[in-house]
Formats: structure tokens, sequence, C-alpha cells
């Protein structure tokens, strides 16, 4: 009997090539191709009078320049806006190549292709433009008070004003015992990862076929993009995704103009071309998160449960609108968390600012939320003299309470309806885990050596794997290999090692047997993407649907050639056989068999002519069947899965130089089953690596022109391992989701979610400060003791 | 971030690197590379040539003896970090070596190149000029040296001439009865300092006779304030130094914040440097 694989910690098969630089990515695919560097605005916020390209064309090495002017039909369009919302009344998409205006620093102008990138950024420096500035919108404050717009046809900078609410807050919080007002802000940071954008096309003139590379987490939106763009039937573009180097959500957005302009140049020159992002250019001209100011209104009773809640808030989201409400609408609801507030309203603007464009990073307006909500939770504490964790407790939904319908509509434009959770249960496993009743005592013991610390607790609930769907095909070979593909793609989730597990444990084969290729549209050309903690909830389901589809095949084949009742007959290292006896068959014997056309060329099929099914008296394949041993399946759930989690961290504050110090770092999480315990554990340790940063180190340094002063990671502080605590420690519970064969949740956004909400709490708690906006840095903690030491009457 | 073209040549011979250097006003020397390649990068320059003098001979050195420390122009810090007789002679190289950059970068940048780069936000020049060290260059002219005081004239400035090539740094021994501390706060282990102060104090029993400290990242050029009058008077050394130095704001810190860290950090390094000034007499 094979042992089961789910829930174990498989080694990571995909590391030993990543680790060892034997990874492919899309700079790896066609050394031979031109390169493409792309002119980027150096204003914010200006009119393009006129552009000189006429130098470029002299250069040696230079194959095209192009500008606006050089673009026709859907490519002289605006790029599109994916995702659409009936309250997005102002919507507006950025050009392929600007068009008369350009809204932010790094907002691509003009492109040239060369023999190489040198020779490329080499032209640029000869294409003259003529700029008349405007003045930059930076910053939300700025954008609304709206004496400037970025966008002319724009009123007050809004693109959307958003409104949801379950009961009446206002009428709730007006009759409230006690009532609180905070003012909260985050600011922007981004997802960073190690490569940037890459795109390769090469044009099959003698085919008509275009094939492209691209470091997305999108294939199929991709295909779907540049057939519509360059104007090609869908069945003449392929799109595939090789190795990726980290996306965490930058790359869901599409089509970048890149992967538009590259195609095309392909097409036009007939050369394969490409290009690679540089770091710079991931700055100004890919996409950012997390800006937003909160205004909060709270009503509660004497035990700290929240009465009711008004939540009002302004949500940054850049020059353009490309990928909709998507991070506001998510911050609106689920900023609840695990709470059940009495009633609830929030309302939301989206304003337009000369910055870069905002789409989902990690979390995805999650850790703005937790930040609120978690913030209000403690300063509920703080105003009635009670725990933190009590406060909490009491407003939690209780276990059974479960499926909880907020009375809200998520995301996905389904009902915000929570399918299952223990939060009661998780909480008393966070407290025992960081020491949260024994804190007095140390922070007593620390005080006595002169050191400060403080302790803090967040709590959060995320909608995972969101529709609407994901397929998978799984092929079972003459050789007994399982080929499975399904179309959404990779970028370091660990998804062959993962996927293979569920194929190993369904199929009954060697978990080496079985390879995973993800994110290529000529294997599934049906599929959504890799974001929104999805991968293993929708294209988990839909193999393990898959596999079982080609199980059922291959017993019901296996038992006509073994004489025997499928119920008999159990599948265990590829090989099905008849239970206590010695009969059986390889399931790469069945494979020959289910192929009618029986050439004989390897031994399988030589092994397979001892074996004879079928009834000579029907055709071959029978009515409704299909020759071949394959599953194919998809999974499509009416709603998201909510998976949870609580993080504590203990910090110290050094009270001389302000520096902050993590002591210890704890997180609960709950994802339902765990495919694989090592991997979840590498999504929380990476996810709280990047809310290290964004709590106390990452922010987009803007000054008021709209120039980006830290474009560089010289600059722009992402943590390093130094800064990352050397140990997190990590419980799990396992609360299934009713809503997949697995009972599986998302836990790819999980680890960063709590990061701000978890470090203002505990810096608070050290400092005895009101700690209101994220990140901090020990500068900003210095200004925050000279301020309280002011107010109090010290001498600074 | 592709540099814009340049020549590179690689000359086998000092003789050759000068003659190279002649040649062209707008050449500059590649040693580690460390602050230079990323410049070419970015394409914030763009020297005409770059003459790379890894292949020269004889430059790789560190050599100790009883007067200090002679440090070739192609001697990485990562070698001069882990030399005990360094750390022996003069531990204040060792200490501040450490804090320099990650230990990648260490691995090819050379000590010299740093000194000479003259950033003062960098550890080395600080230290060179705190200790009264001095470069040794090469010119057409032959050879001489500049004296630490005189090596740092402006931000990213030094007084070498540009036909000339660092090819030696010395850092004088410790003295007995003095004591040396480095302590720096960065935004994140290896960055560049918020601030950085390092200190040499001389005692005589419980009595100090002298007392310096260095700082980076305040001021445009490496900054040496001699504290000894301050201390002997009981008057306050963070005071006195931030009298002679310019704080400034930028997006990491606020000018009042790296004020503050002058004040701490000026008081740690000199109980430090007491206490290994007591250990060491």
């Amino acid at each position: 009997m094979t042992t089961k694989l789910m829930g174990t910690k498989v080694q990571r098969v995909e590391d030993d090539r990543l680790v060892r630089g034997t990874g492919r990515y899309v700079d790896d695919v066609a050394p031979d191709a031109l390169h493409v560097a792309v002119l980027r605005s150096p204003h914010a916020h200006a009119r393009i009078l006129s552009i000189d390209v006429e130098a470029v064309l002299d250069i040696e090495g230079v194959h095209a320049v192009w500008t606006y002017e050089d673009l026709d039909g859907a490519m002289a369009e605006p790029l599109p806006l994916l995702i659409p919302h009936p309250t997005l009344t102002h919507g507006r998409t950025q050009y392929a190549l600007a068009k008369d205006e350009v809204n932010y620093v790094g907002e691509a102008i003009a492109m040239v292709v060369a023999d190489n990138r040198y020779l490329a950024e080499d032209a640029l420096a000869s294409i003259v433009v003529d700029y008349e500035l405007l003045p930059a919108v930076v910053g939300i404050e700025t954008a609304r008070a709206a004496e400037r717009l970025v966008h002319d046809d724009v009123p007050g900078n809004v693109a959307a004003r958003m409104e949801q609410s379950n009961g009446d807050a206002a009428a709730a919080i007006a009759a409230a015992p006690h009532t609180l007002s905070l003012d909260l802000a985050i600011e922007r940071s981004a997802c960073m990862p190690m490569e940037g954008r890459g795109v390769v096309a090469k044009w099959d003139a003698d085919n008509g076929r275009l094939q492209v590379w691209s470091s997305t987490q999108t294939s199929t939106g991709v295909r779907a993009a540049v057939a519509a763009k360059l104007g090609l039937d869908l069945l003449k573009v392929d799109v595939i995704t090789p190795d990726v180097g980290g996306g965490f959500g930058v790359k869901i957005n599409h089509p970048w103009p890149e992967e538009v302009l590259v195609p095309l140049a392909a097409m036009r020159l007939g050369r394969p071309v490409k290009f690679t992002e540089d770091r710079r250019e991931h700055f100004i001209s890919s996409a950012h998160e997390r800006a937003q100011l909160h205004h909060v209104e709270v009503g509660f009773d004497d035990d700290g449960r929240v009465l009711g809640l008004d939540v009002r808030f302004w949500h940054d989201h850049g020059a353009y609108t490309p990928y909709g409400l998507i991070v506001p609408i998510i911050t609106s609801t689920q900023l609840l968390g695990p709470y059940k507030p009495g009633a609830y309203h929030v309302q939301f603007d989206s304003l337009y600012t000369n910055t870069v464009i905002v789409t989902p990073y990690r979390g995805a307006g999650r850790p703005q939320g937790c930040f609120v909500m978690e913030r209000t939770m403690d300063a509920i504490a703080a105003s009635l003299g009670k725990d933190r964790a009590e406060v909490r407790a009491v407003n939690f939904i209780q276990p059974d309470e479960f499926p909880y319908d907020h009375g809200l509509i998520f995301q996905d434009g389904r009902e915000l309806e929570y399918d299952s959770g223990d939060y009661p249960a998780m909480l008393t496993k966070i407290k025992d885990l960081v020491g949260w009743d024994e804190f007095e005592q140390f922070r007593a013991e620390m005080a006595g050596q002169g050191r400060r610390v403080g302790i803090g607790l967040a709590c959060y609930v995320e909608g995972t794997g969101v529709g609407p769907y994901e397929g998978a095909h799984v092929h079972i070979e003459t050789s007994g290999k399982v080929k499975v593909a399904t179309g959404l793609t990779s970028q370091g989730q660990g998804h062959q090692t993962a996927f293979a597990q569920i194929v190993a444990d369904e199929l009954g084969v060697r978990f080496e047997d079985v390879e995973v290729t993800t994110g290529d549209t000529r294997r599934m050309p049906y599929a959504v993407g890799t974001f929104a903690s999805r991968a293993a909830v929708m294209s988990g389901s839909a193999i393990h649907k898959a596999a079982k589809k080609a199980k059922e095949k291959a017993l019901r084949i296996a038992a006509e050639a073994l004489e025997a009742d499928v119920e008999d007959l159990e599948i265990a290292d590829g090989v099905v056989s008849v239970r206590g006896t010695d009969a059986s068959i390889p399931l790469g014997t069945v494979a020959v068999l289910s192929n009618p056309l029986r050439y004989a060329f390897d031994e399988a099929s030589k092994a397979a002519t001892q074996f004879s099914v079928g009834d000579p008296g029907k055709p071959p394949v029978a009515e409704g069947d299909e020759p071949g041993l394959e599953g194919k399946d998809f999974y499509s759930p009416p709603r998201s899965t909510f998976a949870s989690g609580m993080h504590a961290v203990i910090v110290e504050t050094d009270p001389d130089t302000c520096e902050i110090k993590i002591l210890k770092y704890a997180v609960v999480h709950d994802c339902g089953h765990l495919i694989n315990p090592m991997i979840v554990e590498g999504q929380i340790h990476g996810g709280v690596a990047q809310g290290v940063g964004g709590a106390l180190y990452e922010r987009m340094a803007y000054d008021e022109s709209g120039q980006l002063l830290n474009a560089s990671f010289m600059d722009f502080l992402m943590p390093y391992v130094t800064e990352v605590p050397t140990s997190i420690d990590i419980d799990h519970l396992e609360t299934p989701s009713p809503l997949n064969p697995l009972g599986i949740k998302g836990a790819g956004e999980a680890g960063v979610i709590p990061g701000s909400a978890a470090f203002a709490a505990a810096i608070e708690d050290a400092e005895r400060l009101s700690i209101t906006a994220m990140p901090i840095s020990p500068s900003e903690l210095f200004a925050l003791r000279q301020a309280a030491s002011t107010n109090a009457g010290e001498t600074p | 971030m592709k540099p814009a073209p340049f020549d590179y040549v690689r000359p086998g011979s000092l003789g050759e690197a000068l003659q190279a250097l002649a040649g062209h006003a707008e050449a500059k020397v590649l040693a580690g590379g460390q602050s230079l390649v990323p410049l070419l990068s970015m394409r914030l320059a763009a020297p005409a040539v770059l003459v790379d003098i890894n292949a020269l001979p004889d430059l790789d050195h560190v050599r100790v003896d009883a007067a200090g420390v002679r440090i070739g122009a192609l001697a990485r810090h990562a070698r001069v970090l882990a030399d005990p007789d360094v750390a022996r002679v003069q531990p204040l190289v060792t200490q501040a070596l450490a804090n320099v950059a990650h230990a990648t970068i260490r691995n090819r940048g050379t000590t010299v190149g740093s000194l000479v780069h003259a950033d003062a936000a960098a550890e080395m020049p600080m230290i060179l000029r705190l200790l009264e060290g001095s470069v040794d260059v090469v010119g057409p002219s032959g050879r001489r040296t500049i004296a630490a005081e005189d090596l740092y004239v402006g931000p990213l400035e030094s007084s070498l001439h540009h036909d000339e090539i660092a090819v030696e740094a010395f850092f004088p021994a410790l003295p007995a009865n003095t004591g040396v501390a480095f302590a720096e706060i960065a935004r994140r282990h290896g960055d560049y300092a918020m601030v950085g102060v390092a200190a040499v104090v001389t005692v005589e029993g419980d009595q100090i006779t002298s007392a310096k400290a260095g700082y980076l990242s305040v001021s445009d050029v490496p900054v040496v304030v001699d504290l000894t009058e301050t201390l002997q008077q009981g008057g306050d050394p963070g005071e006195t130094a931030l009298a002679l130095l310019e704080p400034e704001t930028d997006i990491h810190a606020t000018a009042e914040y790296r004020a503050h860290l002058v004040r701490v950090l000026t008081a740690r390094v000199l109980t430090a440097a007491v206490e290994n000034a007591q250990e060491r007499v």
C-alpha cells in the first residue's frame, strides 16, 4: 500500500534545480533575440509636445524606434481595464506608448529595438522629447484636496467611490456606551520579485504562429491580450511561462506595455525580440501597493464588543486603474477579520495620483484592513483597560456560527460568507505559543536590565481560492509516467511538489513518476492564474478531480484485462492488482490497452499483447469513450474559502537609539488540510519577511514633484536575512473547507497580512506611544518620543 | 542599467597603468569595482576608459610591523579584516572593516579603493582620518605620500590627481595606553550607516590625556573632532562634536535623529574606548 503523501513534509523537487542556477527563466530563452529598451517619462505629469527620434535611426545596430505614432488598430487604443466595476465610474488606463500626456515617472513613451540592450539604452539618449510640465499630484492628501487633477476629465481625482453596509452602523455607534475615532495610515511598498518583468516573442512566419514567453502570473490572460491587441486568432498564439523568479502579485496585471510591444516587434521585424526589465524600471514602471488613509468610528460596550463600526478610507491607486478596485474592495470587506461587529458601514474613494499604478501585492489590501481593525481592537482594549486578547475574543465569530454571512459582497462578486474556522481555539494556541500570559513577568525582568519590550497580537481572515475556475489534464503514458498539466503559472511556490503529491495519492503512482506542467497554453488553454492564494485550492482540486477520472478509466480497463471487478482492484506504486491475488497489470500497460492503435514500439506495448480488452462486435473506441488513459476536469467553487491566522510578536526598542529589534515571532495558521506542511511553513516564512519589510523598512519615497527618490535596493530597504527573525514559531490549526474535495484553503499570502498590525501593537506596547502609521523607522520612533515628551512638558 | 560605452585596458605594470591614465582625461581606475560598477550601470558615471589595475603585480599586500599596517591597492577588505596581525596592531581597522557592507562586497572591494573613493558615509576614510594615516600615490612625477588630513577635499572628492594611482594605505599602530571603539547605526545590517562614530582615547592613570572621535554620514567629508578638552572640563562631547558636524535629513533619518545618534554614539564609543585604553595600560 502506498503511503499517503498528502499532509507530509515532502522535500520540494524544484529546489535542486533552482538553487543550483539551472532554472530557466524568460531571459534564458532566445539568446539570439534583439533587445528592447524603453524611453520612460522623467516627469510625473507632462504634456508631450513633440518627440524627435530622427537621430536614433542612424545608429548602427538599431532596428526600430517607435512612439505612439507607430501603433495602429487595437495597439493604438488604451490598454485594457481588466476588472471593471459599476462604481469605477472614471477608470483610465495608459497606452502601450504614451499618447500626448504622461502621468507618472516611468510611463513608457518610446521603444528602441537593437542588437543588444547596451545599444538600445545608448540609443534612448538620442531621442528628444519636448515636454510641457504639469503640476504633479502626489500623496493621498493632495489627491483628495483636488486642487490639481491627474486626468483633466476626472473631477476630484476620484476614479470610484464605493459603499457597503450591514445594519445601521451610524445608529449603533450613536447608541453605544463607548466610542472612539482613529486615523490610520499605511504607506506604499511593492512586490519586488527577484526577477522583474520580462517577455520574449518569436514570430513563425511560415506557420503564421506567435510564441510568447512571459514572466507572468497568467499565461492565458497574456495570450488573450496579445491575440486581441495584435489581431491574431487565439489559436495562433502560444504563451509559455517558464520558471518565474517571484511574482507576489505584480505579474498578475497584464498586458504590460512591453507584453504587447515585444510580440508586435517580433512580427514586424521577423526576428525574436526580448525585453528584460531592470531593477530601476521595476521600481518606476511596474506596480506598487498599500498606500491608504483610514478614518474609523467605532461604538462598543463595556466588554469591548463592537456594536457599530464605520470606516471611511482613501486608496491611492496611482496614475491608472488597469486592475480595477480589487485592492480597496478587499480592504473594505476583509478588515472585518474574525470579528462580527453589530453593524458595519464602509466607504472608500479610489484616487488618482501621478505615481506608479497600484495592483495587488501579496495580501492585496488585507494588510491595511488588518491594521485598521487590529489597531481598533487595541484602542478599545486600551480605553477599557482590558486585556487585548480578551477584547478580541468577545468579538469573534464562534465555531458554531459557520457558514457565517457578513452581509457584504466580496472582491469576486460573491457573498462574503466564511466557510469554516475556529478563532477561539486559534487564540488559545497563539497565546501559548508566544507566552502572552507570562509576558508581564518578562517585561519586568527586562525592565530590571534597563531594557524595553512590548508584545503585539494581530488576527486576520483571508478569502482564498477565488474562482472562477481552474482545470487539469492528467495523462498516464505507456511508460507508466504521469504527465499533469494545469494552466495557472508557478513563480516558485512548489507546485510540482504539491500537485504531484495529490496525484500520487489519488492514482496510486510513485511521486517521482508525476511531472507537472504549469502556465503553458499549449497544454491547458483554459486557466485563470496564480494569485489570491488560489493555486492549491483551485488547481489542486482540479488536479484531484482529473486524476480521479483517469483512475476510474484505468480501473475499468484493468478490470476487463484482469477479468475482475473494479471493486476488487487497488493501485499501488503504479500497478493495478486484484486484492488478495497475484493478478496485476502495470498502469503503463493499461495505458497501452486504452488506445486501440497498438503499435508495439516499446516494452509496455509488447507486454500488453497478453491482455485482451474490448468487444470485437463493437467499435474500437466505444461511444462516449476516448482513446488514451487521460482525465480532464475543472474545479469551480461557489465562492472563496476563508483561511485565517494570528500572529504575535515581541519587540525590543532601544531606549537611546530607537532601534527596533524582534525578539520573538509566533504564527498560528489555519489553511484547512495541509498538502505539504513544509511548503506552507515556507510560505509563512516568506510572508513574515515581507511583513517585517512593510512594517519596519519599506516605503516608496516620492518627493512632491513625483520623483521616486529610492528606486534602488540601496535605498528601498527590503529586509535582508539579518533583519528577519531568526526563528518563527509556527503552529497549525486545521479546519477543513467544506467547499472543495481536499478540504484545503489558500496559504500564499497569509504570512504578510498581520505584519504591520502586530508590529504597531508591539511597539505601542513597548513605548506607551500611540502608533497610527506604518511603516515606522527608528527616526520616526525618535520623533514620536520627542513629540510625546514635548507634550508632557518635559525638555525635548 | 547597462553602462554607456567605454574602453577598457588591463595593464600589466604600474608604468603602463599610469600611461593609460595620462592618455585619457576621462579615465577611471578599476580595482574592486564595488562602487564604480554600480555607478557605471546606472549611468551616473561614464568614463571613456577603465584602467583595470587588477593585473598589476605586488599590490595585494597587507604588511604589519611595529609602526602600523600597510595595505596594498589590491588587498580586499575581507583579507585585511581576517588578518590577526592587523587586529593586534590597529584593532580599529578591524572593527571598522567588520561594518563595511556585506561579506560578498568585502570579498571584492579593496580598502585602498574605498579610501580614495572618499565617501563620507564610508567607514574607512573616517578611520584613516581619525588614526592620522596616509595614502601613497604614484603619478608621472613619482611617488608621494598624502596625509589623511590632506586627502579629503570635498564630497566624493580626494586630492589625488587624475593621473595618479593610490598604491598603498598606511594606518599607524595603536600606541600603549590608548584604546579604540567603533559604533554605527544603519537601517539594515551592512547598509551605509545613518551615523557612525569611532573614538581613540589615551589615558594616564585615571586621566584622559587625549580623546578624539571620527564621524561618518553627518558631514560632506570625514570629520575628526578633538574631545580632549571637553572631557577634561566635564563638558558634553556630543555637543562639541555637533558644533562641527552638519547632520542632514534624508529619506532614512531626520537631521534631529542623526544629531541624537551623534550624542548617543559619542558617549558609547568614548566609554568603550576608555575601557579599552585601561585594558591596554
